[in-house]
């Protein structure tokens, strides 16, 4: 967003407005876009909704009550898929995949199948199985995605929860003791950045190396990238823009910082997600939204490999987030 | 109630140039190289655009830059100090012009 845009297209954010999206489809057909599957590289594995935060921006409603959770019929389904398919990236997401009983066995099975293991973490999760999860992650080279939103202790606890930023850079040493993140180590250790609240996130870059210089100064903290990601309409972060009045607003930006040359690298292009059950979707988003990939309720067990190129993505208006500035990838 | 400033003015800003378009468009092209990234980032700038727009008390830019600031990667922790450098800038103009009115005072007092 130029500076021209700052001052002339600002959104206000204290009133509630009505807003007729254009939908998602009609703007991408008004740029002569389509938004179809290329070659499936990566398998996202969505272990379940049970997390012991309640993140405020989190799409899922993950918390610690809830109960969709991955069996084991399931994983051994995810994990012949896997083998059927030949994905270069597996993705271990939940919730808080941490929780799972099952994740050593999953990357133990899935590990011999796919180049790169990643695993998405909220930090807190991983402190308290840190001690049961650690050797199976070293041993595996599993790549940690971790979140870690905002330099500043109110923001991260205001998003996150109470102390969780005073966790998250605690364990984000003790990583760092361990070698992830750590130069030569060959463990990777990546964070995640995203808005707390409704606005936009900021350029991926510029913020990487700033994070490079703070968490080094100030906690002599290393990673390797950094991923700055916008928040999704959805769940319980959609609950919240409606209660405090942003979400028109919200929408609007989103909608106003349209970029259609992020449509080619959309995530859900190369992605497929399995939800806690064994359903395929195009991603986790839509995983959110019960948007079944081809709009139909397909089973793992029944999929005889990655999806067809070629094949429409299931879209709808929070699509927006990902095509918004410089994309969701 | 009826205001001077409405939030939904601000977008109309661009409709200034509708009568003299090339002094607009002159304003606009060096509005937005000043805030480009230079030796200071856009970041900086939106910090120190925030406090200018308390200073001059304009409604638009301070929603407008604290918009910008959150979205360059700006907490309100910073925000709050970019704030309270202007505030004291401010004061301590006021209270710096203190010496004319000793110089004067003592000029004329006995």
């Amino acid at each position: 967003m130029d500076v021209q845009t700052t001052i002339t297209k600002p959104v206000p954010s204290s009133a509630q407005r009505t807003i007729d999206v254009m939908p998602f489809r009609s703007t991408l057909a008004q740029h002569h876009l389509e938004l179809v599957r290329a070659p499936t590289h990566t398998l996202q594995i969505n272990l379940g909704f049970l997390c012991n935060q309640t993140c405020r921006h989190c799409h899922l409603d993950a918390g610690p009550g809830r109960k969709e959770n991955m069996d084991s019929d399931t994983l051994n389904a995810v994990v012949a898929y896997a083998q059927r398919s030949h994905f270069e990236n597996i993705d271990i997401t939940g919730g808080a995949p941490e929780l799972s009983p099952l994740l050593p066995d999953l990357i133990e099975s899935v590990s011999p199948l796919a180049p790169k293991i990643m695993l998405r973490s909220n930090l807190s999760a991983l402190k308290k199985n840190m001690r049961r999860l650690i050797d199976v992650f070293k041993s595996h080279r599993v790549v940690i995605v971790a979140s870690f939103p905002s330099l500043n202790v109110t923001q991260t606890d205001s998003q996150r929860g109470e102390g969780i930023f005073e966790k998250s850079i605690t364990v984000l040493q003790e990583l760092n003791t361990i070698g992830y993140g750590r130069s030569g180590s060959g463990l990777e250790l990546n964070l995640v950045v995203n808005p707390t609240g409704a606005f936009l996130p900021p350029d991926q870059e510029k913020t990487e190396k700033r994070y490079h210089q703070i968490l080094k100064k100030k906690w002599n903290l290393t990673f390797n990238r950094l991923f700055s990601f916008a928040n999704v309409p959805l769940g319980r972060f959609r609950q919240w823009l409606i209660k405090s009045g942003n979400f028109a607003g919200y929408m609007q930006k989103l909608v106003s910082n349209f970029n259609p040359c992020a449509v080619e690298g959309l995530m859900c292009r190369t992605l497929v997600s399995i939800s806690w059950d064994g359903y395929l979707y195009d991603c986790d988003f839509n995983l959110a939204k019960d948007l079944y990939m081809g709009g139909k309720k397909i089973h793992v067990s029944e999929m005889p490999g990655p999806p067809q190129p070629g094949t429409p993505i299931m879209a709808a208006d929070h699509c927006y987030t990902c095509a918004a500035g410089s994309g969701f990838t | 109630m009826e205001t001077y400033y409405k939030p939904e003015d601000l977008p109309k800003f661009e409709e200034i140039g509708e009568e003299a378009p090339q002094l607009a468009h002159k304003f606009f092209e060096y509005y937005n190289a000043v805030f480009a990234d230079g030796e200071l980032t856009e970041r900086e700038k939106a910090l120190i655009a925030l406090a200018v727009a308390h200073a001059v008390q304009c409604p638009y830019c301070i929603d407008a830059y604290t918009q910008a600031c959150l979205e360059k990667g700006s907490n309100m922790a910073e925000m709050t100090e970019a704030v309270h450098v202007v505030t004291a800038i401010r004061g301590g103009a006021s209270l710096v012009h203190g010496v004319q009115m000793r110089n004067i005072g003592r000029k004329l007092s006995m």
